[in-house]
């Protein structure tokens, strides 16, 4: 049994078109189920822009594991280091603009990112895992212990964002935070889907399947890989200033181990190697999370290890991977 | 000097119990090439079995931990059966998914269960207190725990070594498909080294209880240090895996000792640095 991914069904297709109408068909799909949950949970549009947040974190992940292979538990330092910077350039240095907060946090995730890529990318395997491990240990005890810059395990707080291009304040029903994130989603998701019909995602694919055949065939797969590392990056660093312009408090939890493999988790959950199945994974576990944790945080983490088990077990490709593998061969018997 | 002396101690018997600990997963590990995040799970629940018989039930220390390992080889069985089996020779990302799924359960299910407290071994009135060795006296406790990993090792280097099941699980590790060409029975191989593990696992849950209390998130947060150990010392390796435990132990105990607030740190940043200069662990041999 293995753990197949969506990248087989979309290679089969004529790459001609860069964006082709699926895409079309896809942004509609985010627009009018951005437009539904504004209309369907007016009260509760935090969490619909902490579920925006994690999913650019969720892409940035499939973009290393779902298109180069790389197994990392430690993706959410990029997300941490994003959400750090863009805090603490707000709390200490006043720099309140939105949108210049969501620079630095741009930068701060690709920075995280060549530096995880370049230590990550060193060992293949379990040492590779362990590593990834390692690595969100260390940021996580790192900005433990620097508290003066990031509060410890307080949290960061006192970051203010000013109004959205000076017109539109951020509201206590984050409304702006709202709207502010469905645009960037959509932005990113459209550069990333440019970005992995490029030749340049073409390589990172073909060295997911074989890196040896790519070095023999005149291509670097190291610098492809750190290359992608830092796309990635820098698009969990717009997640993680997302969540810190719309929570305006930066905790310890977005450097943790256990958003790493949550984040992983909603990735397998939704299918690997798409950037469907990342949006779908993410959608799909964060309302699962709101409702069961509700209840219970610990039979939420049975429920969580169960969900796992199960998905390896019967949908290996993921929620979005099997149904567009039924899709698709449904098609195939016409 | 004294300083010296209680660090050297504690690192020794620390690094004995992820010795016993760990070297059932860099067994299984080299031998059918799993990633078992859960490793720590099975040890924990060794550690909860140890805690309810002695002190629930009031058993003797040494049945309880027997009942342990016993019963921890009993629980993992069904789970090796219908979940592990399932795994064997599958990309890694789906080992690591459907491993870090059955920790998840198990501490959900733990936590349900025993509730969310530490739970303590009582130990027996012979390993309380300390024992005078002349120049120094050290808690009877951290000698047992040096002792077992002691035995363990000795045991488990001559089981490998110079018995005929050694010769089979060596072969059956370096080259699986050739070893079943041969005559060898490889799933047999496969299951008493799984039970063994665990068994072990178990042990050392319950020996090392002092040092690595037991609670339910027990297996998330030793998780990582039992992987660091098999991936410094080499899947596989027991010379390697007990080096990478004394290093990592000394390493870990020395950064609480003289540096309580950044100890984290040494220990991962060493990790790093291990990994980089011997990305196949230090014992490592030159294969995937």
């Amino acid at each position: 049994m293995s753990m197949t991914t969506t990248n087989d069904l979309i290679a089969e297709r004529p790459a001609k078109h860069r964006f082709g109408g699926g895409d079309l068909i896809g942004l509609g799909v985010i627009l009018a189920l951005a437009v539904i949950g504004y209309f369907l949970f007016p009260n509760n549009l935090a969490l619909l822009t902490r579920i925006i947040a994690i999913a650019l974190l969720v892409l940035s992940l499939d973009l290393v594991t779902g298109y180069c292979g790389v197994a990392t538990l430690g993706h959410a330092a990029l997300f941490g280091a994003g959400a750090y910077a863009a805090g603490i350039v707000s709390a200490h240095y006043g720099i309140n603009d939105p949108i210049a907060m969501l620079a630095f946090g741009i930068v701060a995730g690709a920075i995280a990112g060549l530096i995880c890529g370049a230590v990550i990318l060193r060992a293949h395997g379990l040492p590779q895992l362990v590593l990834s491990i390692a690595l969100i240990h260390l940021f996580h005890e790192f900005a433990n212990k620097a508290s003066s810059w990031t509060g410890g395990s307080d949290g960061l707080s006192g970051i203010a964002p000013s109004a959205l291009i000076g017109l539109y304040e951020f509201d206590l029903w984050g409304r702006t935070a709202y709207v502010f994130g469905v645009v960037l989603l959509v932005l990113v998701f459209f550069i990333l889907r440019l970005i992995v019909r490029s030749p340049f995602g073409m390589l990172c694919r073909a060295i997911k399947e074989d890196p040896i055949r790519i070095r023999s065939m005149g291509a670097s797969p190291k610098a492809a890989l750190m290359k992608m590392y830092i796309i990635s990056g820098a698009v969990a660093g717009v997640g993680g200033a997302l969540n810190a312009i719309s929570t305006q408090v930066v905790g310890l939890d977005s450097l943790s181990f256990t958003m790493s493999a949550e984040s992983l988790v909603m990735l397998v959950l939704g299918g690997t190697g798409s950037l469907f199945g990342a949006l779908t994974g993410t959608i799909v576990f964060m309302f699962f999370e709101d409702v069961v944790s509700a209840a219970n945080p610990f039979h939420w983490l049975t429920m969580v290890g169960a969900l796992l088990i199960a998905v390896v077990l019967f949908a290996p490709k993921g929620l979005f991977g099997t149904a567009a593998a039924f899709v698709a061969r449904r098609r195939e018997a016409k | 000097m004294q300083t010296v002396l209680s660090i050297a101690i504690d690192a020794l018997a620390y690094g004995m119990v992820l010795f016993v600990i760990s070297i059932g997963l860099s067994v299984t590990m080299g031998l059918m090439r799993v990633v078992n995040l859960a490793h720590g799970a099975f040890a924990m629940i060794g550690g909860y079995i140890a805690s309810y018989a002695a002190r629930d039930l009031g058993l003797a220390y040494g049945f309880a931990i027997v009942l342990a390992v016993f019963g921890t080889i009993l629980i993992a069985i069904p789970i090796e059966r219908l979940l592990y089996r399932r795994i064997y020779g599958a990309p890694e990302l789906t080992q690591v998914l459907m491993t870090i799924g059955i920790t998840f359960c198990i501490i959900g299910i733990a936590n349900y269960v025993f509730g969310p407290t530490l739970k303590t071994v009582p130990l027996p009135p012979q390993l309380q207190g300390s024992v005078d060795l002349g120049f120094r006296a050290i808690a009877t406790h951290r000698l047992f725990a040096i002792l077992c990993g002691l035995a363990v090792a000795l045991a488990l280097w001559y089981a490998i070594e110079k018995t005929a099941f050694g010769v089979k699980l060596r072969a059956s590790v370096d080259n699986a498909a050739m070893a079943a060409a041969l005559g060898v029975r490889t799933e047999i191989v496969y299951a008493v080294s799984f039970a063994v593990a665990v068994g072990l696992a178990a042990f050392g849950g319950v020996v090392g209880a002092e040092l690595l209390p037991v609670e339910p998130y027990y297996a998330l947060r030793y998780m990582v240090t039992f992987l660091v150990v098999v991936s410094v010392g080499g899947a596989g390796s027991i010379p390697g895996a007990l080096l990478a435990c004394l290093l990592l132990g000394g390493i870990d105990t020395t950064g609480r000792y003289l540096m309580p607030e950044f100890g984290e740190f040494f220990f991962y940043l060493a990790v790093i640095a291990i990994i980089c200069v011997f990305p196949r662990g230090l014992a490592g041999r030159a294969k995937g």
